[in-house]
């Protein structure tokens, strides 16, 4: 009883916010607030240079930024399931979770990386214009961060089968749970300020 | 007694802050979404519609997802959050204006 309280309590103490590191990376969460803030401010400066070329109404299909968005949310959702199996301190349920949140993660990925080769192979590739250079630049920076999510996330799934929900494992889950969240913020952004704005 | 000690260990993790999240990040997908793509209103209107739905998701996610919320025990992650806004300020503002400026500028100049 007692020494179940007590390595409860560490798991509980280890994810708690207030903790050093994950100050630390709320302060490279802010960082990286301030770079996407400027790519935006660059992608809305030139966002009407097409240099002849083609613009956002000619290019984007809003059904497939639709499915892009609900993969997202969804691994929102899928992977705040995995936190409340983390604080229930229930590996197979973690496991399965992140496993799901993978393939949504995974799913975005893979419609954002054939969204990029249609443009490219439309002849609307990131040297045509001021436009799509910008476009290239913010979406590809969200979509590397997504894909080293994905790395971060299959790296977790390993550590939770092999040492299981230790303090420590929880502590990188934590941090991991604000990164994944603060990809899916900025998404918001990004199908609200280029998507639907360009197509408009 | 050592289930409430329990949740507020937690800040507030729990299935429904969830699910209520979910739901409003769903619905406040799907109005910008159907504006612009059935053309429910005039640009100017949609336009506004999918700016304040945006923000709106985006602290609906930051409260529901993120578990953010402005108490004592946060107070650096609010403090540094507050400086970051500060800095956006005036390298996203500092940037429109000198980018309009100029192109009004060159716009004038070029003829």
């Amino acid at each position: 009883m007692t020494s179940h309280a007590a390595s409860g309590n560490d798991v509980h103490a280890a994810s708690n916010p207030n903790t050093l590191v994950n100050f630390g990376f709320w302060v490279y969460l802010m960082s990286d607030v301030i770079i996407f803030s400027m790519l935006f401010t660059m992608f809305v400066t030139v966002s009407t240079h097409y240099n002849g070329g083609p613009s956002g109404r000619d290019l984007f299909e809003l059904r497939d930024v639709f499915f892009e968005t609900m993969a997202l949310l969804f691994s929102s959702i899928t992977f705040g399931m995995a936190m409340l199996s983390m604080h229930a301190r229930r590996k197979s349920q973690v496991l399965l979770w992140l496993l799901i949140t993978f393939v949504f993660g995974a799913l975005f990925v893979g419609l954002e990386v054939h969204e990029f080769l249609g443009l490219v192979h439309e002849g609307a590739g990131p040297w045509t214009s001021a436009f799509l250079s910008a476009f290239f630049t913010l979406v590809g920076t969200h979509g590397t961060h997504v894909t080293f999510g994905l790395i971060w996330i299959a790296v977790m799934i390993g550590q939770v089968a092999v040492k299981g929900v230790t303090a420590p494992v929880a502590s990188r889950l934590m941090r991991l749970a604000l990164f994944w969240h603060f990809l899916d913020i900025v998404w918001i952004a990004v199908f609200s300020t280029v998507y639907l704005s360009g197509v408009m | 007694m050592s289930t409430s000690s329990h949740d507020a260990r937690l800040g507030g993790l729990n299935l429904k802050t969830y699910l209520t999240g979910f739901v409003l990040a769903l619905i406040l997908t799907a109005i910008p979404f159907g504006a612009v793509a059935f053309g429910w209103f005039s640009s100017g209107l949609t336009l506004i519609l999918v700016a304040v739905a945006a923000v709106v998701q985006i602290l609906v996610h930051l409260f529901c997802f993120l578990h953010l919320d402005f108490s004592e025990e946060n107070a650096w992650n609010t403090g540094s959050g507050a400086f970051c806004v500060l800095i956006l300020a005036i390298l996203v503002g500092g940037t429109l204006w000198l980018m309009y400026s100029l192109e009004m500028r060159t716009m004038i100049a070029g003829g």
